[in-house]
């Protein structure tokens, strides 16, 4: 017995088929080895290669480039898959969802019959490179440089938090290519790594949560690439290039943070209807029934706002004032309905072999990427 | 003018012997702990000589009786002074750990033998033993009464038959102030036993991993037809629940003390970070929204911090003052959930991070409103003494 949640408009039967096969794939295949990857600090190739396998890598890219040719409703079921079965360590949503359209929407054909194929097989692992040491939601004042030498970009900086930043071998790096410039004189430089001279990863970060992510410092010392690979084909766009893909970044985090709410709406009502204090169900208790009945409303309205989200994303009209206020929104209230049924835990809420445990920790970063919230609110408030 | 006799109304609760102590203690933990604790959280433990090192400095013996080394059990912010000053390490886990004597022991030395008292307290004050209190049970926390670990009576021995979990310095404990069921059901039919570590039906299991504590050591214990001398029953058969529940007013007013001090130190971060960090052309701390937060934030400590001390100030008057230390605790750990998590907002990216205070500040405060009584559980008792 559980309340339903309204129908998502924007789902599709393939969607459905899509999200089942996926969640049972990440339950069964993956769910056990997760807390090997914790361990490490990271997933494997082998993991991302599955993954290409099974059709969960591009599946909103054409066919012709080795995609399955969805739309953003396929990545999104991808990601309430991964977050129904726990997993948190997987940066598959930023490799699909965010790396390969940067290439779909702004390379060139040729750039785009490079990458997009061996991106969506897993043969390679996509990053984007953009906040640094000293500059995390102010872009503007990224400070590593790819300058023009002849045929090729010389590159020169550092950057930290890099999801994948491990594993990755496609690196989409944020530089400043005319210094001169603020906002203009930015580019994103596709780097792929393997064998990369002067490239250099840095320390796999321990951070709070999202523990087999291997979030990273990458460093670029002298990297030399062709010409060619600066993303499109004129300098200076990458601010622009940027916010165009906002909007689907933030959308992405609001829907892990469904799936993330759903799973610990599921793993409480199970623990509290099961754990017994004074004689009784913690569920019987009016407070605990009051702090879940707050919950679920909270996940519903949550839910309806963000499927309504995914249907004008679907039609091109997100918008980035919206993306903003939902991106915020919904991580506050995800970090909020989580710590709820934690408290309803009791100890058992703070070991880590409880997954309402790591849904803790892993909530805390939705509220600082993808732009912190305080920055969606500042950006948001210009609309207003 | 200042009249004198309206200003002897506002009172410091501190003297010349409390700032004494403050500077040993400042010096202890500067010198001994800070220089340690990043290794020892990431080890998820720290060195046993760090017990005897406190000891020696006479930092155990606060709060318990004199006759057997201690500083005295009746100087209520002496603890409160030296607890403040403790938290500056850095980690909940390494205070909860290293103070796992100061509800362990109480206990002993209020209701043990004579014998049993000169065996045990003055090892554990000179830091030579550890102690830890083992109450909450795999199938219940919050619900003393309802214990389930059995003690039968077969001739001088109890026969102690269960389990416990969650228990600080459950790992490396020598002596366990453990809860046990002697009696009928409910809370008329438990009773405190001490256990020792080498008794033979006793084990302990695993080191639980946590979200955060990490240099506290915290573990299930096993009692398998253990048997355990009569003669370290604590107290009459029995009497067991009314000690267990004093012993919670000292527990919850330093759960208060650990929560405003978190949140103490996760201010302390931020204002320096906001000086420094220079986004989108000037400094954090020009931005109106993080100058608000911090205001609240500040705010916020030192209320959760006056209220706290009125409550210490009443325990050291002799009232009961139950009902306002449950509040004191749950006002603490709200505030400190509050101020930790807008710590870790303004430290943004780097507040994620493991290389930040703030990280575990945030990490080491979600225990502070479960244990030693749950949020939920101080308004049950809030409730009750309200006639409710």
């Amino acid at each position: 017995m559980a309340i339903q949640n309204f129908p998502a408009a924007w789902m599709t039967e393939e969607h459905q088929m899509l999200q089942d096969s996926a969640s049972r794939f990440f339950k069964e295949q993956w769910a056990p080895k997760d807390a090997g990857w914790r361990e490490a600090g990271m997933m494997d190739r082998k993991a991302w290669e599955e993954a290409g396998a099974n059709g969960f890598l591009c599946a909103s890219m054409p066919e012709e480039y080795g995609g399955a040719g969805g739309d953003f409703g396929h990545e999104a079921v991808l990601i309430l898959a991964q977050g129904a079965a726990g997993l948190s360590g997987f940066g598959g949503s930023l490799h699909s969802g965010i790396v390969a359209p940067y290439i779909l929407h702004h390379g060139t054909e040729e750039q785009k019959k490079r990458w997009l194929p061996r991106l969506a097989t897993g043969e390679l692992i996509g990053a984007i490179a953009m906040t640094e040491p000293g500059t995390g939601s102010d872009l503007q004042g990224v400070r590593t440089t790819a300058l023009k030498e002849g045929d090729s970009y010389r590159i020169n900086g550092s950057k930290t938090f890099i999801t994948n930043g491990q594993l990755a071998n496609l690196v989409i790096v944020v530089c400043k290519t005319d210094l001169s410039q603020g906002a203009q004189g930015m580019s994103l430089l596709v780097l792929e790594t393997d064998a990369l001279e002067g490239f250099r990863r840095g320390r796999n970060l321990e951070k709070l949560g999202m523990e087999a992510q291997d979030t990273s410092e990458l460093f670029f010392d002298d990297v030399v690439v062709p010409a060619s690979h600066l993303l499109g084909t004129q300098e200076g766009m990458g601010f622009a290039q940027l916010m165009q893909e906002l909007p689907q970044e933030r959308l992405i985090v609001a829907v892990a943070g469904i799936a993330a709410m759903e799973l610990a709406m599921q793993e409480t009502l199970a623990y509290t209807k099961e754990r017994k204090a004074f004689g009784k169900p913690i569920f019987a208790f009016q407070n605990t029934r009051f702090k879940l009945a707050e919950c679920q409303a909270l996940l519903m309205a949550s839910r309806a706002l963000v499927d309504a989200a995914m249907v004008a994303h679907l039609h091109g009209q997100l918008g980035v004032d919206r993306a903003a206020l939902i991106k915020y929104w919904i991580s506050d209230n995800q970090c909020k309905l989580i710590d709820e049924c934690l408290q309803l835990f009791g100890g058992y809420g703070y070991m880590k072999e409880y997954p309402i445990a790591r849904l803790y920790a892993d909530a805390r970063v939705q509220r600082i990427y993808g732009g912190t919230n305080e920055i969606m609110k500042e950006l948001a408030s210009r609309f207003l | 003018m200042r009249d004198p006799a309206l200003a002897r109304i506002y009172v410091n609760y501190f003297n010349e012997t409390h700032s004494m102590v403050r500077d040993t203690m400042r010096r202890f933990v500067n010198e001994a702990i800070k220089p340690h604790i990043d290794a020892w959280e990431e080890q998820g433990g720290f060195p046993r000589e760090i017990y005897a090192q406190a000891g020696s400095l006479g930092l155990l013996g606060i709060g318990h009786p004199t006759e057997f080394g201690g500083a005295g059990e009746a100087d209520v912010f002496l603890k409160v002074a030296a607890s403040e000053e403790l938290m500056r390490s850095g980690s909940g886990g390494f205070v909860a750990s290293l103070g796992s004597l100061d509800i362990g022991l109480p206990p002993v030395w209020r209701t043990g033998s004579r014998a049993l008292k000169q065996r045990i307290v003055p090892q554990v004050l000179a830091g030579e033993k550890i102690i830890a209190l083992a109450i909450t049970e795999p199938s219940g926390g919050s619900d003393v009464a309802n214990l389930k670990t059995r003690a039968v009576r077969d001739g001088d021995h109890y026969v102690v038959n269960g389990s416990k979990t969650f228990i600080t310095s459950g790992a490396r404990a020598d002596f366990y102030t453990v809860a046990v069921r002697t009696g009928e059901a409910g809370f008329g039919g438990v009773s405190l036993l001490l256990i020792e570590r080498d008794t033979p039906g006793f084990t302990v299991g695993r080191n639980l991993k946590k979200m955060g504590w990490w240099a506290s050591d915290t573990a299930e214990l096993f009692f398998q037809d253990c048997r355990v001398p009569a003669e370290n029953l604590l107290g009459p058969e029995n009497s067991g629940f009314f000690t267990i529940m004093a012993n919670f007013q000292a527990e919850r007013l330093s759960l208060a003390v650990m929560a405003y001090m978190t949140a103490q130190l996760a201010l302390d971060e931020c204002m320096v970070y906001v000086k420094e960090r220079t986004t989108f052309g000037k400094p954090l701390s020009k931005h109106q929204v993080i100058r608000h937060k911090l205001a609240e934030m500040a705010t916020q400590v030192e209320v959760a911090r006056e209220y706290a001390y009125r409550c210490a100030a009443r325990m050291q008057a002799g009232e009961s003052a139950i009902a306002e230390v449950s509040m004191a605790k749950n006002f603490a750990t709200s505030v400190s959930s509050m101020v930790t998590d807008e710590a870790v907002q303004i430290f943004g990216g780097m507040g994620f991070m493991r290389e930040s205070l703030v990280e575990r500040l945030y990490r080491d405060n979600r225990i502070l409103s479960i244990g030693g009584g749950t949020h939920e559980i101080m308004n049950e008792i809030i409730a009750k003494q309200l006639g409710l």
